[in-house]
């Protein structure tokens, strides 16, 4: 079980990854915009690509009536998310470490990556929620009420993954360096899960 | 005479059509005039290969264009009231325009030089000259604002400047007209071997760029026209071309063309420099302006001098001669290799090239043929290195191509000639439309010309543009020479009168240029960094309103309590971060101009209100779709009224 085990310390290692590349991009690019405003979501809050960005497209979004973006202590989100995942790395690890000893069998393996998609998808669905929020709670008093053509007053959430064009913007959703290594790292436990499986089925063999 | 040529050439044209392949001449004739428009065009998105910093002559100003497109980019107020942007107008910028002579709103702009660093383009600074007022400005190129002016004291025409030495070590400024050093009241006729040419060696600061006059050496009193620094193996000396070395102090287009040859001046300015640091030269006094701006606090400071250093050249053994050049030389031109010396004699037909090396030899060899003033000069035929037959009339300026080519223009026969360095010999000539004065090949006063281009200023438009009445613009000619022979490709026309210019590849500066400035960086006094700092405050009959600006409101925009005779200080603060979103501001019968204010930027406009009511001002650059909506009002009391002083927004 070594090899397994040695891949199931490394795939939660990954996760580590978050603490310092974005999560997740949105970039927002319009005529007038040939340089897009851009905004980095991390765990811990949600950044501005260059500099000023935040700053512009609140004062963009302010004539549709839409909040500013939030800073990292009014969303919930952005204290508890480094707990999970440095939870969820210091578990993976320790799976790994005791299936180094043969104190856990390979079953563990699936089970974490089974809890981590579990919470994977409970923050994707909470993101989409307060993307939702953010692109259709507008202030009644906006300065500019687009409608749709059928008269329900116009939405601007962000496509959770993917591209959409909203009024003047192209905006382009899309995961970063962060949630791809993430992603192998997952990837790399259910790698661990098999290699351990068929690691067990030689000792049972011979 | 030109109908003529024409109907010659089409009947030309005409015997060839009906001599060879129809198709094939129409062909290639096409397809030559295509090649042209696609060597100029650069396509909608696309950018220009090279900037181009235009002198604005009698605006003032520095224009900056795109070549090859001929695009103009910016107009760069330096030494005139700008109404455009309020410089020269606003609270921060007047000083900027304060001279010995008190406020001085306007000046002729001349030479344009990049900074270099070891005989190349940096692309730090842009210096110029103002003319008619003596006094040489810095601009920045991060910011492609004026930084520094300072005044030249004891120089009259500063028409010789303002050409730097190749690090930078100085920008050189010479007087064109003589006059008396120190000013006094005296006849004019006394002019002869009573006025002087101070000519100038401003120093500039390696690190920020910050000018101060090392010294001026008091010539003798001929008009200093032009000049150009030595490089390569002449760094260290500067070469200045003199007229009226008759000392005519009237009728000068006569009197001051009588000799036969004038004198290139040369002076080695380490020997000078070397003799000052060693506590030589005299300290006079003297009253001259000195006026910087900061990007931190947006603010300029003006600060008058009392003293200059000035050195007496006879006092200096070997650091000033004079080679005699043919009939009142203008440009004063030095080859990429140093080793040149062109003075482009404008009333012959020939160009006189000077050797450097010949001139050491002769220095060397005591060939001198008298002296003037105690300076010697050097025999002409000892120096001579060859001169140009060039066949053209009026030669005024060269410029190089880093190809060992050369290329002047010839004022009075209207054409641009190219010829080679050494050999002396006439390559080519293109007409000008008409009358050319000065002439630019990118970095082709340095070590190393980019070449591709020569630019020509042109000082008479007549028709090549759609009449505009009896004013014309001016007009600048393209020419591609990276050919053996120049090719006209392009025409544009210029503002002001662009008497040289400076051209530079794009990927130099572009980069660096700055897009806002940091709101969290502005030092400006009574700048408002906060919305809440957003007030309005009297003292006496002086009203300060301290104000921000974002899209797409005045913070306060409701403002009552002005009275009638009060002076009021509009101070504004642009609070938008992003590029290109520059905000106005415009009050209804200011005495002044608009404020400009870019990202980040506070700048102050007083208003004395003179007649009661409720005046509004707004933004002037449409700034967002609510741009219309950027407005506000001021309620003006009688000046003995009660009304509180208040202001608001939203309420």
């Amino acid at each position: 079980m070594k090899k397994a085990s040695v891949l199931m310390i490394i795939g939660p290692l990954l996760l580590l990854g978050l603490y310092f590349f974005p999560l997740w991009n949105i970039m927002l690019g319009a005529p007038q915009y040939p340089d897009p405003l851009g905004m980095n979501i991390h765990i811990t809050g949600i950044k501005g690509v260059s500099e000023f960005d935040l700053q512009n497209i609140d004062g963009l979004n302010h004539y549709i009536g839409m909040k500013v973006i939030p800073k990292p202590e009014e969303m919930w989100e952005f204290t508890v998310f480094p707990y999970v995942i440095g939870g969820m790395v210091l578990l993976g690890v320790i799976i790994g470490l005791l299936g180094y000893m043969n104190k856990v069998s390979y079953k563990w393996f699936l089970g974490w990556f089974v809890l981590m998609s579990i919470l994977g998808v409970l923050g994707m669905y909470d993101f989409n929620a307060w993307l939702l929020d953010y692109g259709s709670n507008l202030d009644p008093h906006a300065i500019i009420k687009v409608v749709n053509p059928d008269g329900t007053p116009m939405t601007y959430k962000p496509p959770l993954l993917g591209y959409q064009k909203m009024l003047n913007f192209d905006v382009t959703s899309l995961p970063h360096v962060g949630a791809y290594m993430m992603f192998v790292g997952m990837m790399l436990t259910v790698v661990a899960f098999f290699v351990g499986k068929k690691e067990a089925g030689k000792i049972k063999n011979t | 005479m030109r109908k003529i040529k024409y109907s010659i050439l089409s009947l030309l044209g005409l015997v060839m059509v009906f001599t060879s392949c129809n198709d094939s001449g129409k062909k290639s004739r096409g397809a030559l005039a295509s090649n042209n428009a696609e060597k100029v065009y650069v396509a909608p998105g696309e950018q220009d290969e090279f900037y181009a910093f235009m002198s604005g002559g009698y605006s003032g100003n520095l224009t900056v264009y795109g070549l090859p497109s001929g695009r103009m980019f910016k107009e760069i107020p330096v030494f005139s009231q700008f109404a455009t942007n309020g410089y020269g107008y606003s609270e921060e910028t007047k000083p900027m325009l304060n001279t010995s002579f008190g406020f001085v709103p306007w000046d002729d702009s001349h030479h344009p030089d990049i900074s270099q660093t070891n005989g190349e383009l940096d692309g730090r600074w842009i210096f110029i000259n103002g003319n008619n007022t003596p006094r040489i400005a810095r601009i920045d190129l991060k910011t492609f604002e004026t930084a520094e002016i300072i005044e030249v004291p004891n120089s009259a025409g500063n028409h010789s400047s303002s050409f730097i030495t190749e690090n930078t070590e100085y920008v050189v400024a010479g007087t064109r007209f003589s006059v008396p050093v120190p000013q006094r009241d005296m006849p004019i006729n006394e002019y002869k071997g009573n006025f002087k040419g101070a000519l100038s060696f401003i120093s500039v600061d390696p690190e920020d760029g910050e000018m101060d006059i090392k010294f001026q050496i008091l010539m003798p009193g001929f008009n200093y026209d032009l000049s150009h620094p030595g490089r390569g193996k002449s760094h260290g000396w500067f070469f200045f071309t003199t007229y009226n070395t008759e000392e005519a102090n009237s009728l000068l287009e006569v009197n001051a063309s009588q000799n036969d040859k004038d004198f290139i001046a040369a002076i080695n300015w380490k020997k000078i420099e070397e003799y000052v640091n060693n506590g030589g030269g005299t300290k006079i006094p003297a009253n001259y302006a000195h006026n910087i701006y900061s990007d931190e606090d947006h603010t300029a400071v003006s600060t008058m001098k009392k003293e200059v250093l000035t050195v007496d050249p006879t006092k200096v053994p070997g650091a000033v001669y004079f080679l005699p050049t043919p009939k009142s030389p203008h440009g004063c031109d030095v080859d990429p290799t140093g080793s040149y010396i062109i003075g482009n004699g404008k009333l012959s037909a020939d160009l006189t090239v000077h050797s450097f090396d010949k001139m050491l030899a002769a220095i060397e060899g005591k060939k001198f043929d008298g002296e003037a003033y105690g300076i010697p000069i050097l025999k002409f035929e000892d120096v001579l290195a060859g001169t140009v037959k060039s066949g053209g009339l009026g030669p005024l300026h060269t410029e190089f191509d880093g190809e060992g080519n050369a290329y002047t223009t010839f004022f009075i026969s209207s054409e641009v000639v190219m010829w080679k360095l050494g050999t002396w010999e006439v390559v080519d000539r293109k007409p000008t439309y008409y009358s050319v004065g000065h002439l630019m090949i990118p970095g082709g006063n340095s070590r190393k010309p980019f070449g591709k281009y020569v630019v020509a200023m042109n000082k008479i438009t007549k028709d090549r543009y759609l009449p505009t009445g009896p004013e014309l613009e001016h007009s600048a000619q393209l020419y591609d020479i990276s050919g053996d022979k120049m090719e006209l490709i392009y025409d544009f026309p210029t503002h002001g009168e662009p008497h040289y210019a400076a051209g530079i590849p794009a990927e130099l500066i572009a980069p660096k240029s700055q897009k806002i400035y940091k709101l969290a960086e502005n030092k400006h006094p009574r700048a408002t960094l906060g919305v809440n700092d957003a007030r309005v405050e009297r003292d006496g009959n002086e009203v300060h309103v301290y104000m921000a600006m974002i899209r797409s409101h005045f913070t306060p925009d409701n403002i009552e309590g002005i009275k009638v005779g009060d002076k009021v200080y509009f101070h504004i603060t642009n609070h938008e971060q992003d590029f290109d979103v520059p905000h106005g501001f415009a009050m209804i019968g200011a005495n002044n101009s608009e404020l400009l204010i870019m990202p980040g930027q506070t700048k102050t406009l007083v208003w004395e209100p003179k007649q009661v009511g409720v005046w509004p001002f707004y933004c002037t650059d449409f700034c967002s779709a609510l741009h219309q909506e950027m407005q506000g009002y001021v309620r003006v009391s009688p000046t003995n009224s009660n009304v509180d002083l208040t202001w608001s927004l939203g309420e």
